[in-house]
């Protein structure tokens, strides 16, 4: 940059002595003076506004001619760094961007998905969710979680019908088909896109005959774009996407189920894209899905279209939230389909085009990813209503303002925790997790056990949020297995024991540091059917003592196991210690702690446990053949309702019978009975009745040691607000606000450049190769010997 | 020459071969085609249908290098090994297994890891040799015995170490450069303290090493020679002896310079940067095998290039050596 262009250099500050000297000088100077310091303050970290730097200038070029210039040149370098050029050196983002409206966050994987077909995990949808909008979403403040639309005009009008398709008039009868009639909001427009830009005719400009294709290797080639509006095609469409089997949709099967026709609707896709492939050049043509009739979704209007479900599935209007639902117009799948667009990389999971408030205006997984706002958002709300304590909390302070608050999101990959942190402390991330290595230095624990901040983080104004994860990790019996599984009362007390010695309050205390939830049934804390307190606690593991769970003693294991025919753990038929097989993926140096720990643990009753590791892989392959004994795996809830949790100890969905995610291949005729009728249900008393007892039953039958729910811990600096944990939504970008002055102001506080050890280390240096340089002088004057 | 160098260009080729087939084997002793089904399809509600789907697009359906099911040379040419790592020999690198095209990426991550790799290179060997050379001119001195102890516990220390210490004391305490990050308008910023750290982190070794080699030299005639017709120490060290000494300096700088663009898999890990180190790593975690044969291929060819041109680089620093 040159001098020149800096206004605190163009300034005359009448006050200031020194400037006023300065710029005589300045203008008569010949420039040596100005370069120097430019170079200088450009090379240490950006142009220098601070008097001391002028100052010194000045002072140069009054005594160049009294010294000799490369002890001038020295002494210059050396006073700089000590006052160093006052400006902020160590920040990652350009300084225009000081006081911009942009969020700043990292990532430490780089999504491998980006269509909302296929994406599922949550790496993806912290992205795809900001970009597409599905019809319905999480209320971002109310709890428990409750669907409210999106670009939905209102909830969906539900019909129950019989199977003529008539609608039933009684409410206890049980429907054959279900339809979900939707009405979508008109005047929605997709983000500016190529896809959709037309020329004079009408047609899509960009074709295989257009001549700039070949040369097209990122988006931005693309100089036109245009938009359209949304309407209920665009919906159905991505419906039929959902059973075209070469996008791989993980939900396919599952909606095969319920949506009526989709199982032959994707047969007949796979029937006609063969056929297309072997006419086609393209390895993967473009199949245009809209001439193939799903009969079980249809457009009704330009703006409203209907689902067609099996029976009843009331747990439809979750997925109907999610971005496996949202829209997809026809022009992008034909756009990403032109001659040579996969080979160059433009594809839809690279660059997708959604309604969203933000656009992905940079993909670059492999540096950053930066979301812009989206020019054509159709506009939204802020929340006016949420739980009892939102208002002192600070979350109504934006309601009814139009989102989005912020321009940009910034997300840099930083795959490791260390860099993370400790840029999240200098101001450059908004937002931080905890990880393990950081975790003393963030969070202690008061005298009643409450987690607070440190000093040094709330001297710093950073605050922390906790919230109880919709997840639970489990330890697993496999219910095929000849010692550990099967409805035996040997085997029932077995497990039961093992549920006892597995002290996962100790668990969470050392490998959690804390951040944990005792588990005592498969429901997480904000699943209806979860019962808090005394009325929720396990009786096979826990008793009660002064009203609270107390866990019980090793001696009561013992008396269990001895009940099973093992006593003081010992296998009868060799009169050794029973030993028992855990299969992990649990490997290398990391996890032998853990290891360590689960072996002590089953000491405890006088079992010897054996590790059979392997990779991943391995372990997943044993789950699926039903060769393990015991495991650990957990879940994270696809949405609040305890059928998603329930459903993995439901006997039609044991892992090695049927592939589903019963991996404990659990079977009681009970409980699956009472599932299918829980799961139909409203919230209500009577399914909470019904959930009671199946937690009763697996709590006798103990498939699982039941673990624990992770508690998340977040911390965010203070200029970031509307911070309330929402688990279950993940397009809650829009709702976030940022205070870029008062970030700027942090940042250049905490961030001032420190060269004086630097100045330290090279006088150092210098001084100690003095004797060397008296050496080899002397050397060089010696005579020869 | 031109015979030689052809020579060594056929004699490439087995190498290559055999490089492609032990990368293979090796993949695919620890991962099966399933395995890598399951890791790009999610962990989530992953069908075996949907796995054997997933395999059959991408050609994972074959046996692994004999076919038995089909007749004729098709027994070896139907097989996953045939049609996955024969095109490398073609430089036809094809697509990702999430269907990138891994020509285009390495060309785009080429630049950050030289970005790093050549400034490390450059002023690294200027100090190195600098601080060797200086050592051997103290030979038997206070600084060369200090030079040596300091050397040795450098190059005892990990590189993790330079890294994790170098990111705390510069850009954690210091606040001096940014910790970690790249950016292709403003790269400077952030390829100082990599930098920085690469050069001081090689201190240790290299300087032992260079030190080693001149001690060698010192002691010839030429130098006495030298030193008799009145010339400086300091011109007899970095005109004379280096100039004596750079054949096993080459042998090291030379055959290493191709694999600059191969980039270093911790460094670019730790700071962010997006070269072709973290994109190796990346591929071996989410089990990539298109991208992990293309990386191994290159990188061989890369060493193979390097050491044709180490031969080369012998006959211009010293004229005795023919290549024949």
């Amino acid at each position: 940059m040159d001098f020149d262009e800096n206004p605190s250099f163009r300034r005359r500050p009448e006050s200031s002595e020194p400037v006023e000297l300065l710029d005589p000088g300045l203008r008569r100077d010949d420039g040596e003076c100005r370069t120097l310091v430019a170079v200088l303050c450009t090379t240490v970290g950006g142009i220098s506004d601070s008097a001391s730097t002028m100052v010194l200038a000045h002072w140069w070029m009054r005594q160049r001619d009294a010294l000799p210039p490369l002890r001038l040149h020295l002494i210059i370098v050396f006073v700089l760094l000590l006052t160093g050029c006052k400006d902020v050196w160590n920040n990652p983002y350009p300084a225009k961007d000081d006081v911009a409206n942009i969020y700043y966050s990292s990532f430490d994987e780089r999504p491998k998905h980006l269509d909302p077909v296929r994406s599922y995990t949550s790496s993806e949808w912290a992205f795809l969710s900001q970009i597409y909008e599905p019809p319905y979403q999480y209320h971002f403040l109310r709890r428990p979680y409750e669907v409210v639309p999106l670009t939905a005009a209102a909830m969906p009008q539900i019909l129950r019908l019989d199977k003529d398709g008539n609608e039933l008039a009684d409410v206890n009868e049980t429907p054959a088909y279900t339809d979900y009639i939707i009405h979508i909001q008109p005047g929605i427009r997709y983000q500016p896109h190529p896809a959709f830009a037309r020329d004079a005719q009408g047609k899509p400009l960009y074709d295989a005959q257009w001549e700039g294709l070949q040369q097209a290797h990122q988006l931005s080639d693309f100089e036109q774009t245009e938009t359209r509006e949304l309407t209920a095609e665009d919906y159905v469409y991505q419906v039929k996407r959902l059973g075209f089997s070469p996008l791989h949709s993980p939900i396919a099967s599952l909606m095969q189920d319920y949506i009526v026709g989709l199982k032959e609707f994707s047969a007949q896709l796979d029937q006609a894209y063969a056929k297309l492939q072997q006419q086609s050049d393209e390895e993967q043509p473009w199949l245009d899905l809209r001439p193939f009739r799903l009969e079980g979704v249809e457009v009704i209007d330009r703006y409203s279209y209907r689902v067609r479900l099996k029976g009843e599935y009331p747990q439809f209007i979750y997925w109907l939230s999610m971005n496996f639902f949202a829209p997809m117009p026809w022009e992008a799948e034909r756009f990403y389909h032109l001659p040579g667009m996969t080979e160059r990389n433009i594809t839809l999971h690279w660059y997708p085009v959604g309604t969203g408030p933000f656009y992905l205006s940079e993909n670059n997984p492999n540096l950053r990813m930066v979301l812009a706002r989206n020019p054509n958002f159709h506009g939204e709300r802020y929340p006016d209503s949420g739980e009892p304590a939102d208002a002192a909390n600070g979350y109504l302070k934006d309601a009814n303002k139009p989102m989005p608050f912020i321009d940009k999101a910034i997300y840099s990959l930083d795959k490791e925790s260390i860099p993370r942190w400790n840029k999240f402390l200098q101001g450059y991330y908004d937002v931080s997790g905890i990880g393990s290595d950081s975790f003393d230095q963030a969070v202690q624990f008061g005298a009643s056990g409450e987690a607070e901040l440190t000093d040094s983080m709330r001297n710093q104004g950073i605050e922390l949020l906790t919230s109880v994860s919709t997840s639970i990790f489990y330890f697993g019996f496999n219910m095929l297995d000849d010692v550990v599984g099967g409805d035996s009362e040997r085997a029932r007390l077995l497990r039961q024991a093992i549920s006892i010695a597995l002290d996962y309050e100790e668990f969470i205390s050392i490998f959690r540091n804390g951040r944990g939830k005792v588990a005592h049934t498969p429901l997480p804390p904000g699943i209806f059917g979860y019962r808090e307190g005394v009325e929720g606690i396990n009786p096979v593991v826990y008793r009660i003592e002064n009203g609270a769970p107390v866990r019980r003693s090793i001696e009561e294991a013992e008396a269990l196991l001895e009940q099973a025919g093992y006593p003081n753990g010992r296998d009868p038929d060799t009169g050794k210690p029973l030993i028992l097989n855990f299969d992990t993926a649990a490997t290398g140096p990391d996890s032998k702690a853990l290891l360590s720990w689960y072996r002590k643990q089953f000491q405890k009753i006088g079992i010897d446990l054996v590790f059979r590791t392997s990779d991943y892989n391995r372990f997943q392959d044993k789950m699926l053949k039903g060769t393990e004994q015991l495991f650990a795996w957990g879940w994270n809830a696809d949405y609040p309702d305890p059928e998603n949790f329930l459903f993995m100890l439901y006997g039609p969905h044991s892992r090695v019978k049927h592939h589903g995610e019963n991996t404990a291949n659990y079977s009681n005729a009970e409980f699956d009975r009472l599932f299918d009728q829980m799961k139909f249900l409203p919230n209500g008393e009577q399914r909470q009745q019904i959930i009671d007892r199946m937690i009763a039953i697996v709590q006798q039958d103990a498939p699982w040691v039941w673990g624990f729910y992770p508690v998340d811990f977040v911390l965010h600096h203070q200029w970031y607000s509307n911070a309330k944990p929402n688990l279950m939504a993940n397009n809650t970008l829009k709702y976030k606000r940022i205070d870029a002055d008062t970030r700027a102001r942090l940042r250049k506080e905490w961030n001032q450049p420190i060269v004086w050890p630097v100045a330290l280390f090279v006088i150092l240096l210098l001084l100690s190769l003095l004797p060397a340089v008296y050496l080899y002088r002397r050397h060089e004057r010696s005579t020869a010997r | 020459m031109m015979a030689y160098i052809i020579r060594r260009l056929l004699y490439a080729i087995p190498i290559l071969i055999g490089v492609n087939l032990i990368t293979f084997v090796l993949f695919f002793t620890v991962n099966t085609p399933d395995d890598m089904a399951r890791m790009h399809l999610g962990m989530k509600r992953v069908t075996p249908e949907a796995i054997e789907k997933w395999k059959q697009e991408r050609h994972y359906d074959k046996p692994l290098v004999y076919n038995k099911s089909t007749d004729g040379f098709a027994k070896l040419t139907d097989t996953i090994f045939a049609q996955k790592s024969l095109a490398l020999f073609a430089f036809r690198f094809g697509s990702s297994d999430n269907g990138r095209d891994i020509g285009h990426d390495i060309r785009q991550r080429m630049w950050p890891s030289l970005a790093i790799a050549v400034p490390v290179l450059v002023m690294g060997m200027l100090l190195y040799i600098s601080l060797a050379l200086l050592l051997v001119f103290f030979r038997a001195t206070y600084v060369d015995t200090w030079g040596v102890v300091l050397a040795v516990m450098m190059m005892s220390i990990s590189s993790m170490f330079y890294i994790i210490g170098g990111q705390f004391l510069i850009g954690k305490f210091l606040h001096l450069v940014p910790i970690s990050g790249f950016d292709t308008g403003d790269a400077w910023k952030f390829l100082i303290l990599p930098v920085i750290i690469g050069v001081v982190g090689g201190i240790g070794g290299a300087t032992r090493f260079y030190r080693t080699l001149f001690l060698e030299e010192i002691h010839r005639d030429y130098v006495r020679s030298a030193r008799a017709r009145g010339l400086s120490e300091m011109r007899v060290m970095f005109v004379h002896v280096l100039k004596n000494a750079m054949i096993p300096i080459l042998t090291g700088v030379v055959a290493a310079l191709p694999l600059l663009f191969m980039g270093s898999l911790v460094t670019e890990s730790f700071f962010g940067i997006p070269g072709l180190g973290s994109y190796t790593i990346d591929a071996i975690n989410s089990q990539d095998f298109a991208i992990v044969r293309a990386m191994v291929f290159l990188g061989s060819v890369l060493y193979i290039i390097g050491l044709i041109l180490t031969d080369i680089s012998y006959t211009i620093v010293d004229p005795r050596v023919r290549l024949q």
